[in-house]
């Protein structure tokens, strides 16, 4: 059944290519996808002793052990759900595209079959695969249907992320050939039960801390881990808006899920000795980012900004190393989706309606565009981390579980570990987001209304049920985020425990 | 049930309006005010009742984190409820009248209801992050109520201000959670309590780890000086005054810059623990209360003087908690909450009365015109200023200048200075605004106010008196315990007051303009000015610095050299120069997928 998860959007590419209706047929298949994926979810509801659930293998290589194994567990279904709305809101927020609106629509659902097929894969070789598949359309759609200099945008991008995938690529090989003979394998699922009974150091120590180093910069070129972030806000602001929603919304997310996935469960000795280091890099992403978003005076650049801030604080969660602060960190994925292909889409929705970002140029649209100034105003509060909101929940946790990673000094004044370091540098960095987002919001919809913009209209009534969508998904959890957690937790555990293993 | 009611009531009635009832004006308002009064009539039946604790976990890691969402039904909540949902009921009703023409008025009920919901939280709170969640949403509520007139670009950015000032002490709030959680692991305030009573007994052995908790407590201290707006993060306070009035005497004067006031009086176990932290607190309290009544001898819009008169008065309250009378703050804070909204819904019957003028020197003998506005301002001033042994203001103040005494005579010093400097603008305010001639046409023509905006006023004249009385405030679980009094502190702020009262009089009766003219305090000791150099030096500097780098050399050098140097190298010059993306992309996803196959052989 889980099959069915890429193959509705594929079939919905192929539909749209084909020339079949193309939004139409696009929004059919990504309103499906939503509802499998709901359904699917459903089914956590009752317990079950295994980890994971629908699991369907097909095998293509027999060999060498290479068959398309796909399961999932809270985890995986938690990125499976947020897929399938961002995907369904980006569709439906679409602009129309000047030309070629098959091939645009087609792309846009390629992008999505491969998330939700990295996301399924409980294979290492199709994980990377299905990623490189949906990466692929990205830089389509921003060479040909982007904004700017989208020329430049796209080699840029797909430059900085072919470096980090074949990085990734390497790290990958490294993974499988420091395994011991006999236990060479893709399947994920035998490897965790390899590592449960090697006690975490199934791969011997001594290389783990090079290949950890590996993936963490190949996965971390992806996830636009400072200093290498630096295509995020240029690839954002030239992407279509679907483009940029899907890819900040999930795509990028595939970084995090793998090193959630692959590098700290197999890793656990590489990632503690590389801890520290990944602590300056994540300090680098809130702080030093941070500062340059407040100096940013378009929106597209600013949000493109903000997107690798954030980014921040879910390497902290991964760098506590337990199961409150991942569990935070896993949460914050889906929270940051939301909120992030929220903001992107009310940029584009400007930015078509307008024909600029620049934020001198605008101010008190409120009046004009409520209901585009309400959901602004419920994803940027979402966004730096307003209780209520689902990324609070995931914040407080990702701070409590990285400041509990170490125990406490009282000996001397503000004797903190460098990890408590940082989170206090975390949470200096919800001022900032605050700053440049009240800014921002202050700017365009607030004060008094330009001449030029008072023949405004408010955002079209068919673009408000995506947004309220996702203002739905990041309030429920918000107030609710058990629903979540009690999902997530599982596909956290082993990571922590191998690592309680090791003390 | 009821303490759940309550809390939802609100909440219910902020959501519906928002979802459902925009358009429709009346319904939205009335919704709102019996969201409100089912509140109030809920807390009435809880403080009948006995004490209780209800709560659900809201985020559980077992022992290592467990986050409930309870409600702490004891003395002091119960207090505080009644002053919550009482003076939010009143205001609540006086904006039926005070919003009627505004056109944006459900925005503003269903911002005043989430206000509610938020505020009622924190008063229920039986943890600290459930603390922090609704102290982080009375500060949301705050800005939007700030930033209703959101076309005028000062209220804007007012709220934009308030909203980020509370931001920095929320920034040291959760540093002192997360320490204190680390240090005994909980963060509910029945488990921490006999923790730290624990670690009390032993102050010798426990010497290190007192010390920690000491700078915990410093850091959450952080907390209610931006929500409370003490020195130096008071700035915002004056600013929020461009939010219509009622909110005005509702968030920034009765109940949401108390919070503070209220977090440190449930804390205070902790602070007991921590008699370092405490003076701090008392200093940081008392110095707020002197410089805040300086710079209201100089204000003239009738708002900023009452913003600066709170923050005064807010002070006396964080500096009696830093002299370890709890009690006495809380006594504050309950006279206050009356007399400082019935003082505030004035000036809006004023503000209303006048068109929307707010400056106290185009006013003028309102005496005539408004009377039963004047009347009830004139009883609220005197509670303010402490008319002895009538008012409810002069007994709380005695009990917070008592427990000043004890501590030490510099802060009893700060305490009736600031006490003279209160009945002295007070005295100023109330003369030029209603006795002194009409020194506008506005002012001659000036109207009073319907009677649901005046019937609030009158309402809020009772407790500005009769909440004083012993038996009153003790019914109102408010026992404040006298000390020794070898100085006879009653009779020196009678003497001050007198004092005070006398020297206003004097110098601004029938003035048509202030004869004194001190810039330090017109321009409030120059602190907006100075944050302003602050934050262009700093942030703004930095930032711009950090952007540079970023373009010029991650990007430009480190990027585009390595990219230009693939190029040079012909690696993927051929595709580039086709200029055909798709071509490339193609070829990428194929190579890279038959790497794959091939390394995996």
């Amino acid at each position: 059944m889980l099959y069915l998860l890429v193959l509705i959007p594929i079939a919905g590419a192929l539909a749209s290519m084909l020339g079949v209706k193309p939004r139409q047929s696009a929004l059919l298949a990504s309103l499906a996808m939503l509802a499998l994926s709901a359904f699917l979810i459903a089914g956590f509801a009752a317990p079950a002793p295994e980890k994971f659930r629908y699991l369907a293998s097909f095998d293509v290589v027999a060999a060498i052990d290479l068959k398309m194994l796909v399961g999932l567990d809270g985890l995986g279904a938690m990125m499976v759900l947020l897929t399938s709305i961002v995907t369904v809101c980006a569709i439906q927020l679409s602009p129309q595209p000047k030309h070629s609106e098959g091939a645009y629509f087609g792309s846009l659902m390629l992008i999505s079959a491969g998330c939700q097929g990295a996301f399924i894969s409980l294979d290492l070789f199709f994980l990377y695969a299905f990623h490189e598949l949906a990466l692929i359309p990205t830089f389509l759609l921003i060479g040909i249907w982007g904004h700017g200099d989208r020329i430049q945008a796209a080699w840029k991008i797909t430059i900085y992320l072919a470096l980090g995938s074949f990085v990734l690529l390497l790290g990958l090989l490294g993974l499988y050939v420091s395994l011991p003979a006999g236990t060479r394998t893709f399947d994920l699922t035998k490897l965790y039960a390899l590592q449960q009974g090697a006690g975490g150091a199934l791969i011997p120590v001594g290389e783990q801390g090079w290949i950890f180093l590996t993936l963490l910069i190949g996965f971390g070129i992806l996830i636009s881990l400072f200093p290498f972030h630096t295509w995020a806000p240029t690839g954002y602001a030239a992407a279509p808006t679907p483009a940029a929603m899907l890819h900040a919304g999930v795509l990028k997310k595939f970084g995090l899920f793998g090193l959630l996935r692959i590098a700290y469960p197999l890793l656990p000795q590489g990632a503690q000795a590389y801890g520290n280091l990944l602590l300056w890099l994540l300090a680098g992403n809130i702080l030093y980012v941070g500062l340059v978003t407040i100096a940013q005076r378009r929106l597209d650049q600013m949000l493109g900004y903000s997107s690798v801030m954030h980014m921040g604080y879910i390497f902290l969660g991964l760098a506590s190393l337990n199961v409150i602060g991942q569990s935070g960190a896993a949460l914050l994925l889906f929270a940051h989706g939301l909120s992030v292909a929220a903001l992107l889409g009310v940029m584009g929705d400007l930015r078509e309606r307008l024909g600029t970002t620049q934020m001198e140029d605008l101010g008190g649209l409120a009046r004009v565009m409520p209901n585009l100034c309400l959901f602004f105003g419920l994803a940027l509060f979402a966004s730096i981390g307003l209780p209520g909101f689902a990324n609070f929940a995931a914040e407080v946790l990702v701070f409590f579980g990285a400041f509990g990673a170490t125990p406490v000094n009282v000996n001397g004044l503000l004797n903190f570990s460098p990890i408590q370091w940082a989170v206090i540098v975390a949470l200096w960095g919800v001022v900032i987001s605050a700053v440049y987002m009240l800014r921002a919001f202050r700017n365009i919809f607030f004060g008094p209304l330009r001449d030029a913009h008072r023949q405004q209209v408010d955002l079209a009534p068919a673009h408000r049920w995506p947004f309220a969508l996702l203002a739905a998904g990041l309030l429920v959890v918000g107030f609710y985020p058990k629903a979540l957690l009690e999902l997530i937790k599982p596909g956290v555990q082993p990571v922590a425990t191998t690592k309680v293993a090791q003390n | 049930m009821a303490a759940w009611l309550i809390l939802l009531a609100p909440l219910v009635s902020a959501v519906l309006i928002w979802l459902l009832l925009k358009s429709s004006r009346a319904l939205s308002s009335y919704v709102s005010v019996a969201a409100v009064g089912l509140s109030f009539v809920c807390s009435c039946v809880v403080f009948a009742g006995g004490d209780f604790t209800v709560s659900f976990n809201w985020i559980d890691f077992g022992p290592r984190l467990t986050v409930p969402i309870g409600l702490t039904i004891d003395a002091l909540s119960k207090t505080m409820l009644l002053v919550v949902t009482g003076v939010g009921l009143l205001v609540h009703v006086y904006s039926l009248g005070y919003m009627h023409e505004d056109r944006s008025s459900s925005r503003y009920f269903a911002g005043l209801s989430l206000f509610m919901f938020s505020m009622l939280g924190i008063v229920l709170a039986n943890n600290f992050v459930m603390m922090f969640i609704f102290w982080e949403l009375v500060g949301v509520s705050s800005y939007l109520l700030i930033g209703h007139w959101y076309e005028k670009a000062s209220a804007a950015d007012a709220s934009k201000k308030a909203f980020l000032v509370n931001r920095i002490g929320d920034f040291g709030f959760m540093i002192g959670i997360l320490m204190i959680w680390a240090l005994l692991g909980t963060v509910t305030f029945s488990d921490l309590e006999p923790a730290v009573a624990k670690l009390v007994k032993d102050p010798v052995g426990n010497a290190a780890i007192l010390s920690f908790l000491t700078v915990a407590v410093l850091f959450v201290f952080m907390g209610p000086v931006g929500k409370s707006a003490q020195m130096p993060l008071h700035v915002w306070l004056p600013d929020a005054m461009e939010g219509p009035t009622p909110v005005s005497a509702l968030i920034h004067a009765a109940t949401m810059v108390a919070a503070g006031v209220y977090l440190l009086v449930r804390v205070n176990f902790l602070l007991v623990a921590a008699p370092m932290a405490q003076n701090v607190i008392a200093w940081v309290g008392m110095i707020t209360s002197l410089m805040a009544a300086l710079m209201a001898t100089q204000q003239n819009d009738i708002k900023r003087i009452l913003a600066y008169s709170t923050l005064s008065q807010l002070g006396y309250m964080i500096g009696a908690v830093g002299f370890g009378a709890a009690q006495a703050a809380m006594f504050h804070l309950f006279t206050h909450a009356f007399f400082k909204a019935s003082l505030f819904l004035g000036a809006g019957s004023v503000i209303h009365g006048m068109h929307h003028e707010q400056d106290i020197w185009r006013m003028g003998g309102l005496k005539n015109k408004m009377v039963p506005t004047f009347i009830t301002f004139g009883i609220a001033s005197l509670a303010l200023m402490g008319l002895p042994y009538v008012t409810s203001g002069f007994y709380s103040k005695d009990a917070i200048l008592l427990a000043a005494a004890n501590k030490s005579w510099i802060f009893l010093g700060l305490g009736l200075a600031t006490a003279l400097l209160t009945a002295f603008y007070m005295t100023r305010l109330f003369v030029v605004t209603f006795l002194n001639k009409p020194m506008s046409d506005a002012a001659k023509h000036a109207h009073e106010s319907p009677l649901v905006m005046t019937a609030p006023l009158m309402i809020l004249s009772v407790p500005a008196v009769i909440f004083g009385f012993g038996g009153v405030a003790k019914w109102f679980n408010l026992d404040v315990p006298h000390g020794p009094d070898p100085l006879h502190v009653p009779m020196l702020a009678a003497a001050v007051f007198v004092w005070g009262t006398v020297m206003g009089w004097f110098v601004y009766r029938n003035r048509q303009s202030d004869p004194i003219r001190i810039g330090l305090f017109a321009r409030k000791f120059y602190f907006d000015e100075l944050y302003d150099v602050l934050v262009k030096l700093t942030q703004e500097t930095l930032a711009r610095l950090s952007a540079f780098v970023d373009k010029y050399l991650i990007d430009g050098l480190l990027v585009k050299g390595a990219t230009t140097l693939a190029f040079s190298a012909g690696f993927v010059l051929r595709f580039f120069q086709s200029g055909n993306v798709q071509a490339y992309a193609i070829f990428f996803g194929l190579g890279v997928i038959l790497l794959m196959l091939l390394a995996f052989r």
